[in-house]
């Protein structure tokens, strides 16, 4: 019997998975890899680590034997804080027994989504730049993503006549992610009302990512399912990885209409059975005592976002000041390089390691991500080597 | 205690050598604001110093720590406080707390060894005629101290890049 060589293995491999590119992250990621003695601003995860008493009350589960299958939608417990947290934090309200749904991670939620909403041909709206995934998902869910350009000009906050642009009668899905990752943008009420009118004149289904909403700055989160009308055409999507840094738990959660979620369970239950039942333990913990540590987190984050605008401004860099998340998405563009050039150059001659724009989509050329999450003497140092890089271009015109 | 006091003492409480001007952009106020605010905390002794945390342990330097408990007879007129100033004032003395339970003062004793505590405890504390008993612990090793873990091994063990 022949075994067939590594490349002829490509003829096995489905199209749709063979003309996805590689994620262009990656990409960057092993050349940060190779690299020595680097800063990095590249992380997409909080630098700290989960609290101790969440842990421990993960611990303690284990050693009470807590160690199997849960429901598949989750434990009831659990989907009852997620339901009572995300009524008093953004005055939502879903029903526990079968409007909420516990998934490995949020990704694992968008996946469900999609694949449950989108048939061959259907069209997935995602604004740009957005986080890597949305795309290469929306297409392997057997839809077609189509990337809307949001431009700093408006802080990258969607635009209603924009949504409308894209829009075609094979539109279905529109992925929101506000706050956004990459680019700290966030929406507040009166930026909501024209997008769902859009939504809902189209008929569309929204599946809103709100991961980051806990991590807001001088206002607070709205989330898009508590806009009139919009509840039952959106999933809510979020999870534990960025408020309660619990990155590495994999545990996030859908909430929306009934059938919309009884058919992702039906994937779900198929595919994973329930998330880690020691994950779900803790993230009880997390929503019942974790929630001053939680504060205390984003106050520390707010912190460094100023520090970080401030000290891109002064280098001359242009930078929207970021409402959310974590990231600063500062424009390049004044130095002449691409942003790949950017960040390659500044991983190389200054032992710094952005994310550059592009790899987000549309309207992330010109710009690099950077995380300010991690120690304000990072941040410093970051910064000041980022000062001593970008004095070497001469200011051109923007 | 404003808002901002509050804030900048976090911010302090984390690393006592930042500048103002650094608080002040990490607050989003102005740089006089802050100077201001940590001057009058200053004055007012809210602040009451700059000092580093230090493990000696790290520091080749052996010190002997004890705890002790003091059980007194309190002055009329002047409760506890005569006799704890008493204390406090040797400068062997490191802390000096005022306790609730079943005994009065908790003093803190550094010194170089076991037999300079153990005099101190023998010819200066029991001495003193308010005091009725003492009880002294020595501390073994020290994990933490004002909320700092002192051999903390948290290391970052994120991905250099990551989604």
């Amino acid at each position: 019997m022949t075994v067939p060589s590594s490349s002829s293995m490509q003829r096995y491999l489905t199209e749709t998975v063979r003309d996805i590119p590689p994620s262009g992250i990656r990409k960057f990621f092993d050349l940060v890899s190779a690299s020595k003695d680097i800063i990095s601003l590249g992380v997409g995860e909080p630098d700290f680590i989960t609290p101790w008493r969440v842990r421990e009350a993960c611990v303690y589960g284990l050693e009470q034997g807590k160690t199997t299958y849960t429901p598949n939608s989750g434990l009831l417990e659990l989907r009852e804080e997620i339901a009572s947290y995300l009524h008093k934090s953004f005055a939502v309200t879903y029903e526990p027994s079968n409007q909420v749904m516990v998934t490995i991670g949020g990704s694992e939620a968008i996946d469900l989504a999609l694949r449950a909403l989108v048939s061959p041909g259907d069209e997935v709206l995602v604004p740009e730049p957005s986080y890597i995934s949305y795309s290469p998902i929306a297409t392997l869910s057997g839809g077609k993503a189509v990337g809307i350009e949001t431009s700093a000009k408006h802080q990258f906050k969607l635009q209603a006549e924009q949504l409308k642009q894209h829009i075609t009668p094979k539109s279905k899905v529109l992925i929101l992610c506000y706050p956004s990752n990459p680019t700290g943008g966030a929406m507040t009420y009166e930026d909501w009302l024209p997008i769902a009118k859009v939504v809902e004149e189209n008929d569309l289904i929204v599946i809103s990512d709100e991961i980051y909403a806990e991590l807001t700055y001088g206002h607070k989160h709205v989330s898009f399912a508590a806009m009139p009308g919009m509840k039952d055409r959106t999933i809510l999507v979020s999870g534990f990885s960025k408020a309660f840094a619990m990155t590495g738990w994999r545990l996030g959660y859908a909430c929306g209409h009934p059938d919309l979620i009884a058919a992702m369970l039906k994937i779900h239950q198929y595919t994973v059975m329930c998330a880690p039942v020691m994950g779900q333990i803790a993230a009880i913990e997390a929503l019942r005592n974790g929630l001053e540590e939680k504060d205390q987190m984003v106050e520390s984050y707010n912190q460094r976002r100023r520090l970080v605008v401030k000290g891109f401004r002064e280098i001359g860099l242009e930078c929207h000041e970021p409402q959310g998340a974590f990231y600063a998405f500062p424009s390049i563009q004044s130095t002449g390089l691409s942003s790949e050039e950017f960040a390659q150059r500044l991983l190389q001659e200054g032992r710094v390691a952005v994310v550059p724009g592009h790899v987000f989509g549309k309207g992330g050329e010109g710009f690099v991500r950077c995380s300010y999450a991690t120690s304000i003497s990072q941040l410093n140092e970051a910064l000041d080597r980022i000062g001593s890089f970008v004095s070497k271009f001469e200011k051109a015109p923007i | 205690m404003t808002e901002l006091k509050s804030k900048i003492l976090d911010i302090l409480k984390e690393d006592a050598r930042r500048e103002p001007a650094l608080i002040a952009t990490m607050l989003g106020k102005e740089e006089a604001e802050i100077k201001q605010a940590i001057t009058e905390m200053e004055r007012e002794k809210v602040i009451v110093k700059y000092v580093p945390v230090i493990n000696w342990n790290k520091a080749d330097d052996d010190k002997v720590t004890a705890l002790i408990e003091v059980q007194i007879t309190p002055e009329r007129g002047r409760g506890f406080d005569a006799i704890a100033e008493r204390i406090y004032l040797y400068p062997e003395v490191k802390t000096v707390y005022l306790m609730s339970g079943s005994y009065d003062l908790q003093v803190e004793i550094e010194g170089r060894t076991l037999r300079e505590v153990a005099d101190f405890v023998s010819t200066k504390l029991s001495t003193i005629d308010s005091v009725l008993s003492t009880k002294t612990h020595f501390i073994l090793k020290k994990y933490k101290q004002d909320g700092i873990i002192l051999e903390d091994h948290q290391d970052d063990h994120r991905m250099l890049i990551s989604p």
